[in-house]
């Protein structure tokens, strides 16, 4: 397939700070492409110099052929965005919220509202359309924030981190959503901090970390990177010292690498059952009391865990 | 230019559904123009807060006319209004409008009364054509256009029934005479004796409406005053909210949307200013209509209401750009708009005369909106039209292009979709 997307060398800075620092990469027409990375590691500013909003302090991309810094208006046609946070009026109801951001997207007559009708069908909310955006609930909300980016009907759809604070149910919605977008054709940026939902949607995943893309791949060629490693996780109470267990652990014969997370250790190993009573053991010599004990197979956690040292969800 | 006007009326329909701002743009106003109105007696058929409006009036003619108009502004009727002071010198008049002590100077020239009246002995030819009449000065103080304004109104409304009389006079005369019951020797003395009471027939007509027997009078009702005085003043809390709404949208993340989407940073920026003039014309003229329909205020001629109503909006939307393209927060914006708002208020001369200043006062009150719109509302109040709104549109129109090319470096240097 051809790419919809290449990005080249794009830097963002702010002052003495760079946001982003050089990120290349490019993403296939039909995928979903994740940048999954812990907040602050450069997915938004990355999306919003993908999508016109800031200029790249250097570097370039082009969309569908055109350059986001020579030709911003050209790659505004072609995609659409799902912004971070709710972008949507509040007083006015989803069908007002629609219809104008419909229009903004240069849609009128009767396409506009065929299109509004679909799009609101889509999102499940025809019946709630007359209701203002402020009475519903917050996975409503993200509904509709989706909705927005759906109705010009785009061909490279970013979506970042669209599934932030809501309940599980809402989440499932649009993870599904996302899925039936790009069975119908649609390519799809999508920024997340979860390791499960990189796992469970994309086709390919970068990883991004303090503004660089540490990592780029399938999932399978990013576990291979780990090896044919596991992670155990430790969960212990909260008046116990994390740090003096992974001090302890990264002694032990067959711990390849032992850090901390709030109250959690993770440690990786070859074969986790066979350090299993050497690691319980350690923490009892230490007064420490583990409250769990989690092993997991190799994925894209234990490879952020491996390329960085720090566990995505608390990073 | 579609989007524009979309982005624009998407605001204001955000506007009214924003019931706490409808409060403050609508209500308040309202209220306390209300509360001025009792206060100042408007309700009560009290004083009209206007008074011993100082006049110079140098009377050089010296004859029936001349001296009917120095009579009217001595009359009782509007002794508490005018404080009137008698000179010979119209050079030393105007010296004393120059020099600020004065509202206004009237120069009735000698010969005024000769000039609408035939002197007796004088033999009227119906055929020759009639000369003008000699017309009479008012040299106003710019610096007190209310005071200068009303003077002005007294005068024209005297001349106005000396100029009805003249023309029906005129043409009775010739009417006499062709129908040969008037002998042209004899017009002179018939003229006189239907000009010789105009001062008491009409005087009692030209005075200011404080009472309920105004139906003819020089209409300056003190509500058109105090109306147009709080729809400016919460005209700026308008245009302060429409700016305030673009850095919520900035910060709620709608602004950056419009962004991405195929529109140029110069149409959103265009529509949220559009925007906010469309707020505060529909703000400006509610409050106008609702004033006319509950208190029948007289606002003067609807069309110089309308251009005045767009140059002030104009003008003051000019100012909430500023303070939106200096502030980094809505908060900012909404706290130095309440601030600006109360001092333009005073400054401008919503709450008392601007003639009640010390000159610097008057001066420095040229910056605002406020004074320049109630400039421009008194004169129609007055009895002026669109023609004498020259100069209050042309300075708020000057002000808010300039006001708005500083907010547009502004936003332009600051981003205006950055935070």
């Amino acid at each position: 397939m051809p790419n919809i997307l290449e990005s080249q060398n794009l830097v963002k800075t702010y002052g003495d700070f760079t946001a982003v620092k050089g990120i290349t990469f490019d993403i296939k027409e039909g995928e979903i492409f994740s940048l999954l990375g812990p907040n602050g590691a450069g997915k938004t500013t990355t999306i919003s110099m993908l999508s016109t909003l800031y200029a790249p302090t250097s570097g370039d991309a082009t969309i569908g052929g055109y350059s986001v810094t020579k030709d911003p208006m050209a790659v505004k046609r072609v995609i659409g965005v799902v912004p971070q946070d709710l972008a949507l009026y509040e007083d006015l109801t989803a069908k007002e919220n629609l219809v104008f951001w419909g229009q903004m997207y240069g849609l009128g007559g009767k396409s506009l509202t065929s299109r509004v009708d679909e799009v609101l069908e889509q999102i499940g909310l025809t019946d709630k359309a007359k209701n203002r955006v402020k009475t519903y609930s917050g996975g409503m909300k993200r509904r509709v924030n989706i909705g927005v980016g759906l109705l010009h009907k785009p061909r490279l759809l970013f979506m970042d981190e669209p599934t932030v604070g809501i309940d599980p149910q809402s989440r499932r919605a649009i993870l599904d959503t996302v899925k039936d977008l790009n069975k119908q054709g649609m390519t799809v940026l999508y920024t997340t901090h979860y390791m499960e939902e990189a796992a469970e949607l994309s086709n390919r995943v970068g990883i991004i970390d303090h503004g660089e893309l540490i990592a780029l791949g399938t999932q399978d060629e990013l576990t291979k990177q780990v090896g044919e490693t596991e992670t155990l996780i430790l969960h212990i109470g909260e008046n116990e010292d994390p740090e003096t267990l992974a001090k302890a652990l990264s002694g032990v014969e067959g711990v390849q690498k032992a850090d901390v997370t709030d109250h959690e250790v993770s440690v990786i190993t070859a074969d986790a059952k066979d350090i299993l009573a050497a690691v319980v053991g350690k923490a009892n010599e230490r007064g420490i009391k583990i409250r769990s004990i989690d092993i997991r197979e190799p994925n894209l956690e234990a490879v952020f865990l491996h390329l960085t040292g720090r566990a995505l969800r608390d990073t | 230019m579609l989007k524009l006007l979309l982005i624009g009326i998407k605001d204001l329909k955000l506007m009214f559904r924003d019931r706490a701002a409808l409060i403050f743009m609508l209500l308040a106003p309202f209220l306390l123009t209300i509360g001025m109105g009792f206060v100042s007696g408007r309700f009560s058929g009290g004083s009209t807060g206007l008074s011993d409006i100082p006049v110079v009036i140098v009377n050089l003619d010296q004859k029936e006319l001349g001296n009917a108009l120095e009579e009217l502004f001595n009359s009782a009727d509007l002794a508490d209004l005018v404080e009137p002071t008698a000179s010979s010198d119209p050079e030393a008049a105007r010296r004393l409008i120059d020099s600020d002590q004065a509202s206004a100077a009237i120069v009735i020239p000698q010969g005024f009364t000769d000039s609408v009246i035939p002197a007796e002995g004088t033999t009227f030819d119906s055929t020759a054509v009639q000369p003008a009449p000699v017309q009479i000065e008012v040299y106003a103080n710019p610096s007190r256009p209310t005071g200068a304004g009303i003077i002005k109104a007294i005068v024209d409304e005297f001349l106005s029934r000396v100029e009805e009389g003249r023309v029906s006079g005129t043409t009775s005369l010739v009417g006499l005479m062709q129908s040969g019951l008037l002998n042209p020797q004899d017009v002179a003395s018939e003229a006189q004796e239907l000009f010789a009471n105009v001062d008491e027939s009409e005087s009692t007509a030209i005075t200011l409406k404080t009472d309920t027997q105004g139906a003819e009078a020089v209409e300056f009702d003190l509500l058109a005053y105090f109306a147009p005085g709080m729809a400016l003043m919460f005209l700026m809390y308008t245009v302060s909210y429409g700016g305030r709404s673009i850095l919520a949208e900035r910060s709620q993340g709608t602004l950056p949307r419009m962004l991405i989407s195929p529109t140029s940073n110069a149409q959103v920026l265009g529509g949220k200013v559009l925007g906010i003039f469309l707020m505060g014309v529909a703000q400006v003229g509610v409050l106008i209509l609702a004033s006319s329909i509950f208190f029948q205020v007289q606002w003067g001629d609807p069309l110089g209401v309308l251009v005045l109503i767009l140059a002030a909006v104009f003008g003051a939307t000019g100012w909430g750009m500023l303070i939106t393209a200096f502030a980094r927060t809505p908060a900012q914006v909404g706290s130095t708009g309440a601030a600006v708002m109360l001092i333009f208020g005073i400054l401008g001369g919503s709450f008392m005369s601007l003639e009640n200043f010390p000159p610097f006062m008057q001066t420095l009150s040229k910056i605002t909106p406020n004074a320049w719109g109630m400039d421009g509302f008194v004169t129609l109040a007055l009895g002026g039209t669109l023609k004498n709104l020259t100069e209050p549109v042309t300075a708020l129109l000057i002000m808010g292009a300039l006001l708005f090319a500083a907010s547009v470096v502004l936003f332009n240097r600051n981003g205006i979709a950055q935070q």
